[in-house]
């Protein structure tokens, strides 16, 4: 599937954490390609260290935390941990573009979300003046938030939780970003609304040639979204695989164990 | 739904100890204790550290400072440094048990009024308004006036006068932690209303509360002194510092020192509380967090 | 409403019995009321667990804190132990709280950040005094045990533990007077995979061993589906199916139902794959939301369909189902 050479290759992959009081290594010695186009999931128990990956990726820390990091992440061949914070900068949102868990918290509460999507764009691309708000529809239109020339003017509180995360969707893919990081996106919403979003994940990146790196807890999650998948253990990669072998035939004990944990649900003709 | 947000594995024991917060960024709170414990010293020990009767004429007046008297003599001789110290006493134990009161009070308006709620809530707070719309000084010196400028005047005044600031500091935070999971927890369990005020609220809005008495520590240090300058304070012959800087003002020119010491003795127990709060705040933030 | 008054306390009788619950909020800034909780009507019996599944926003929430009466109910019934509690005093309502727990969402803010486990576990003995002074210690142990716990923390705090150790300790909180019946909100949602399963583990074998009834709250269908014995799924405010655990999941009756089964990702890729092609039906179900349903019927001007039997025990709010012979 992947020609070439891939997008995103972690190599060695460390990642030590200073909290207040103590450091942990959360992240250790992770490796992984993403190919052009490609959808990776990272499945893990909170504190396996798949979030602190991602957040790596971006060179983003947990608030209150100072993160360390070694290895080599390198993004279309050049290493971003050797890059200036500048540099750093423009490729965030521009090349490599993340989705976090909380909707409520990642928006600003008291700018529309019109004018968010606006700042965007005024920072990573040419557009100006008008262009940039009908821009903004076109992309709150894209995500599926309806009558978007009229709701981009209201404020985060005026949204739903699913919408919420559709219009951090639109941010993400404001400037075409070749990376889409997705950390837990459908974590915080009904299992409805998380059925829409993810379609939604799907549908973007199939029209927009994106690669997705999609972080979840959840095995049902990744199923139908990625072609492979990392299983992460205490800040390893214990098992990797594509995802029809690994969740049919898991090898590792870990993988089995998390497998087993997952209560089946009758999904006989509830395929509508 | 997953609630943890940071993904790190805790390793080992989370809990801190003392010294490790200390370290952890306390200096302001170090220095504000360092500088209370100064305070709270030489007041306790002021009758057997001073040098002189401190209501005596015992030498030149406006002497400036020398081997003798460390801090030179007033207009009428008395040794500057020991009516610092014993007025030190009269200010602090003025504005502690002034303080102390219009905590008590505050507390006990504030839980009441948080934590019931309604009609109750309104009540108190719509009193306590009247009172908070005065101005602090105006109200003081109105009821001093009215009453007569003794020490338990003053004391009560300065409580009444506090009282509805602490209460709203208590109020606030009672509102939002009332609600709180395991405040409704407790009620589920069938915990009672004085139980959970005491042993599931009060605890959890003692920091701020403890922050905000530090602070209006500093304030009433402020408006005893002024209440003295203006002579509705202790009456004399005992020393106070704001009756000092009183009676020292016309000599200002001619013995600086006579107005330097009391002044300098008033910043420096106002910004002991300042500073202490500043600190309290910083440490108390830091060993709440949940 | 009204109902005919039964003497107190059958030992056969069930557990729990609501009928009519209503929970309304004014609305904000004088707007319009809220209805959380519309006209609910269910039963427990003992040793059995309820499941009522929803989403955020259904009210399932409110009806777990009505039914403890921690929410004030608008109209409606709530019997414990043949008990009606709407309505009862102070004191007598915190003495039935003995025989009903609660078990929350977030064991993060559940327990007192403060208190040792110790005190938080002796905290219902000493209200309820079920068990002597001397005991009390004893009893803490027994809890912990319970639950599968080293008694030896006691004298450690909330923060020193996981959210599945302190989950168990707010299980071990609400077993300590001996409760009949727990409301367990979201009791499992905030946990991983792993301690997920754990937990529901737990709270099976406390049921068998302690013949608890549980009003298992959640908007896991799947979980719920391991728990409970039967099922009411909660929309708008409203119970639009109730039933067998069995006969809900591998046969539901009402749309909404099967919206919220077809919903759920199961680690299968080629499943996934193919639900993920097919959009999503956008429709309405009860009388709250105007606009076509999934048999095109607008209940907004011929209501909610009123419950009725469509197999055993099953009960559903459609029209569309056959009516019982």
């Amino acid at each position: 599937m992947s020609a070439g050479t891939p997008l995103l290759s972690v190599r060695d992959l460390t990642a030590r954490i200073a909290t207040h009081h103590e450091i942990v290594e959360a992240v250790r010695g992770v490796s992984f390609d993403v190919a052009p186009g490609e959808a990776v999931g990272f499945v893990g128990e909170s504190g396996c260290g798949k979030s602190v990956t991602a957040r790596a990726i971006m060179r983003l820390a947990a608030e209150g935390t100072d993160v360390r990091l070694d290895g080599k992440i390198l993004f279309k061949g050049r290493d971003l941990l050797t890059l200036s914070d500048r540099e750093m900068g423009k490729m965030r949102g521009r090349q490599i573009a993340m989705v976090f868990q909380d909707p409520m918290t990642s928006l600003n509460p008291v700018m529309t979300v019109g004018a968010q999507i606006d700042d965007v764009l005024r920072r990573h691309t040419d557009l100006y003046g008008r262009a940039v708000r009908a821009r903004s529809i076109e992309l709150l239109d894209a995500v599926g938030v309806p009558d978007p020339a009229r709701r981009a003017d209201d404020h985060p509180h005026q949204f739903s939780g699913g919408q919420r995360q559709r219009i951090l969707i639109a941010i993400a893919i404001a400037c075409d970003p070749d990376l889409l990081i997705a950390d837990e996106p459908t974590t915080a919403l009904d299992v409805t609304v998380q059925a829409q979003i993810l379609r939604l994940l799907m549908r973007l990146r199939e029209e927009r040639g994106m690669s997705l790196l999609l972080i979840t807890h959840d095995f049902g999650v990744v199923a139908g979204m990625v072609e492979k998948v990392n299983v992460m253990y205490r800040g390893e990669i214990v098992e990797t695989g594509d995802v029809d072998t690994l969740l049919s035939k898991p090898q590792h004990e870990y993988t089995k164990s998390l497998l087993a944990a997952v209560p089946r649900i009758r999904v006989a003709g509830a395929i509508s | 739904m997953s609630l943890v947000n940071d993904d790190i594995a805790p390793v080992g024991s989370t809990r801190r100890s003392w010294r490790a917060q200390l370290r952890g960024g306390s200096v302001l709170l170090c220095v504000g204790l360092l500088m209370l414990a100064i305070m709270i010293v030489t007041t306790v020990l002021a009758p057997w550290i001073v040098p002189y009767d401190p209501s005596a004429s015992i030498g030149m007046p406006l002497s400036p400072p020398n081997a003798e008297h460390l801090l030179g003599t007033d207009v009428i001789g008395r040794d500057i440094l020991s009516r610092l110290i014993s007025g030190g006493r009269t200010t602090l134990l003025i504005t502690g048990i002034a303080v102390s009161l219009a905590l008590v009070a505050g507390l006990i308006l504030g839980l009441l009024s948080g934590y019931l709620g309604g009609i109750v809530d309104e009540t108190i707070m719509r009193i306590l308004d009247v009172v908070f719309a005065f101005p602090v000084f105006l109200l003081a010196i109105a009821v001093v006036a009215a009453l007569g400028p003794t020490i338990p005047n003053l004391i009560i005044t300065i409580a009444i006068v506090y009282t509805p600031a602490m209460a709203r500091v208590v109020r606030g935070p009672v509102l939002s932690v009332k609600q709180w999971d395991h405040v409704e927890a407790a009620r589920s369990i069938g915990v009672g209303d004085v139980r959970i005020v005491s042993r599931h609220i009060l605890p959890i809005v003692a920091s701020p509360v403890v922050v905000e008495t530090s602070l209006t520590l500093a304030q009433t240090i402020f408006t005893v002194t002024a209440l003295s300058f203006l002579g509705l304070g202790p009456p004399p012959p005992d020393p106070n510092w704001g009756g000092m800087l009183a009676e020292s003002r016309q000599f200002m020119e001619l013995a600086p020192i006579t107005v330097i010491a009391p002044a300098g003795a008033i910043v420096f127990a106002t910004m002991t509380f300042i500073i202490l709060a500043n600190g309290l705040r910083e440490f108390l933030n830091v060993s709440t967090r949940r | 409403m009204s109902e005919t008054v039964m003497p107190a306390a059958q030992p056969e009788g069930p557990v729990l019995e609501v009928s009519d619950l209503t929970v309304t909020f004014p609305g904000l800034h004088g707007g319009a009321t809220v209805t959380a909780v519309d006209r609910a009507s269910f039963v427990i019996g003992r040793g059995e667990t309820l499941g009522l599944v929803g989403q955020s926003g259904s009210g399932k929430t409110t009806t777990g804190r009505a039914v403890l009466q921690l929410q004030k109910v608008t109209s409606g019934s709530v019997r414990l132990l043949g008990r009606e509690l709407v309505g009862m005093g102070r004191k007598p309502l915190r003495e039935m709280r003995r025989h009903m727990q609660f078990v929350q969402q977030n064991p993060y803010s559940s327990l007192h950040p403060r208190l040792t486990i110790g005190r938080i576990l002796s905290e219902p003995l000493e209200v309820h005094r079920t068990v002597s002074r001397a005991r009390i210690r004893e009893r803490i142990v027994e809890l912990l045990e319970l639950v599968n716990m080293d008694p030896k923390v006691v004298d450690r705090y909330p923060h020193e533990f996981s959210g599945g150790q302190r989950q168990r300790i707010v299980i071990a909180r609400a077993l300590a007077v001996n409760p009949d019946f727990v409301v367990c909100d979201e009791a499992v949602s905030a946990l991983d995979v792993r301690t997920q399963a754990q937990i529901v583990t737990l709270l099976q074998g406390l049921q068998e061993r302690l013949g608890l009834s549980y009003l298992f709250v959640a908007h896991d269908l799947a979980i719920v589906r391991e728990m409970a014995h039967r099922v009411a799924v909660m929309y708008s405010g409203q119970i639009v199916e109730l039933g067998p655990s069995a006969a809900v999941y591998d046969s539901p009756g009402h749309a909404y139902t099967r919206l919220l089964l077809d919903s759920i990702p199961v680690p299968d890729p080629a499943i996934q794959r193919l639900r993920l092609r097919n959009p999503l039906p956008d429709v309405r179900f009860v009388d709250s939301n105007p606009g076509p349903c999934a048999h095109a019927e607008d209940h907004a001007t011929t209501g909610t369909a009123p419950m009725h039997m469509i197999g055993p025990d099953h009960c559903v709010s459609c029209r569309f189902q056959p009516q019982p012979r």
